[in-house]
């Protein structure tokens, strides 16, 4: 194995440009030190406890469950990430768990359904990382935006409610306005692919020796499906969460404004 | 005397440490300018707020003309009873895009005469870019978007607070006119000067409560 073979001391010498990082953030006040050491520590962890645990559920004697369980887990893990980022949302936890549920459940369906991958222990897991993943990073995006720009603009709003517009559509400007924040990330990793960056299940293909076309064939599909996926739960979570900004009556309910998350 | 715009009873608006407004009962009349005049805090904007149901009262009933607001369709409600309010809040667009954010099916003609019942001129105004206007252009543009609801009556939540006098005077120079024209004016103003010059009727409030009766002086 020498594809991917890093020592301790090389796994150390990888913070290397992380310190950088911090001493930037240090020097320019960014407030951002603590919380990429903590990321650190976290991603080590985290990670080192799932390479512990995926080695039980690669495992061909492990029964599918446990893989299944895991990724309920990531979806629950998804959502309350999502929910933690815009607390003032109303009912913003059963948004995303529900946007996220779906979506992940349709997306999986479509990858294994296709035979993109064969359900297998090795497959699902990482499969539903990749695509829960992406729509979570784009969620809390939306959601960020979406309770700022409710804070912010709330003139703006109130403005279209007082002209007698349902609260949905009062809201439409600024919802749209988080959403192509939110997706367009994804839309230009989507536009650059094999250009800017070779994605992961595709080179880990071609370096296990599939062919370098069956291995763009996958990654295409997947690519497509963790763009719909992404666009999907996200669309879904800031329209569900814009119907709760609003009592049945039409009004914009007041959101606190949440503190700079610097630090 | 005309009957009853809006009627409060008991009306209490719960605040953050005190209340916006509390036990407020008042008829307003259904005619001419009501000034709702206090000092800041005083509970005017939700009062004005609690006639569209924008804000919703805690406690008590507001009626309007004779029904109670709750019981109504909100959005049907707060096309009769249209709001501007105190900074100008333009939408993206030309004024006439503004316009048709109201009334979608508006046509040329309906724009213009939105505009000419503003004080403006179709011919310099429909087509402007809204971020291009000054604040009382703005503030009319506001007025003429009210009005593409064909409101009953309309709210004004301290309309000239940010013009200079000119544009004051153009905007209590509509105000009067709608009043003539048959839709009372609630204005929310904490200019003493301006209630002398435009208000037909006086509401004083302070720290959320009614100070005294309702004062009756153009009528």
């Amino acid at each position: 194995m020498n594809e991917g073979d890093v020592t301790w001391i090389g796994l150390v010498l990888s913070l290397s440009l992380v310190a950088v990082a911090v001493g930037v953030s240090y020097r320019e006040r960014l407030g951002l030190g603590r919380e990429m050491v903590v990321a650190v520590l976290r991603s080590a962890v985290q990670l080192l406890l799932v390479a512990l645990a995926l080695q039980i559920v690669v495992d061909p004697g492990t029964p599918l469950f446990w893989s299944w369980l895991w990724v309920i887990g990531i979806v629950l893990f998804a959502a309350f990430t999502v929910s933690r980022r815009a607390p003032q949302l109303p009912g913003v936890l059963q948004v995303a768990l529900t946007a996220n549920a779906l979506t992940a459940a349709v997306a999986l369906g479509l990858t294994f359904g296709l035979g993109i991958f064969p359900v297998s222990g090795r497959t699902v897991v990482p499969v539903a990382g990749m695509i829960v993943g992406n729509s979570m990073k784009s969620c809390i995006v939306v959601v960020t935006a979406l309770a700022g720009l409710v804070a912010d603009r709330r003139a703006d709003i109130e403005a279209r409610l007082a002209l007698g517009l349902p609260g949905v559509d009062a809201a439409r400007p600024l919802v749209r306005r988080a959403l192509r924040l939110a997706i367009s990330p994804q839309i230009e990793n989507t536009k650059a692919l094999g250009i800017v960056f070779l994605p992961g299940a595709m080179t880990g293909l071609i370096l296990a020796g599939v062919d370098p076309l069956d291995a763009v064939l996958v990654q295409l599909a997947l690519m497509w499906i963790i763009l719909g996926a992404v666009v999907v739960t996200t669309a879904t979570t800031a329209l569900s969460g814009t119907r709760r900004l609003f009592t049945a009556d039409q009004r914009l309910l007041r959101l606190r404004r949440a503190a700079d998350r610097a630090g | 005397m005309s009957g009853a715009l809006f009627s409060f009873e008991h009306v209490g608006v719960a605040g953050d440490e005190r209340p916006r407004l509390e036990d407020v009962t008042v008829v307003l009349p259904d005619s001419g300018i009501t000034a709702l005049a206090g000092p800041s805090g005083a509970g005017k904007s939700t009062l004005l707020r609690c006639c569209n149901r924008l804000e919703a009262p805690d406690a008590g009933t507001v009626s309007y003309r004779g029904r109670d607001v709750a019981t109504v369709d909100p959005l049907a409600h707060r096309r009769q009873v249209g709001m501007v309010f105190q900074e100008p809040v333009l939408f993206p667009g030309s004024v006439a895009d503004n316009l048709r954010v109201a009334d979608p099916q508006a046509s040329d003609e309906r724009i213009a005469e939105l505009l000419q019942r503003a004080a403006l001129d179709p011919a310099v105004f429909a087509g402007r870019d809204a971020d291009t206007l000054s604040g009382g252009e703005g503030q009319r543009v506001c007025l003429a978007r009210t009005l593409a609801t064909d409101p009953q009556v309309v709210l004004m939540d301290e309309p000239t607070s940010a013009l200079d006098q000119d544009a004051t005077a153009q905007l209590e120079a509509l105000m009067r006119q709608l009043a003539g024209d048959g839709i009372p004016v609630l204005l929310v103003t904490h200019d003493e000067a301006q209630l002398e010059r435009v208000a037909d009727h006086v509401l004083r409030l302070r720290d959320g409560h009614l100070q005294g009766a309702l004062e009756h002086r153009h009528e």
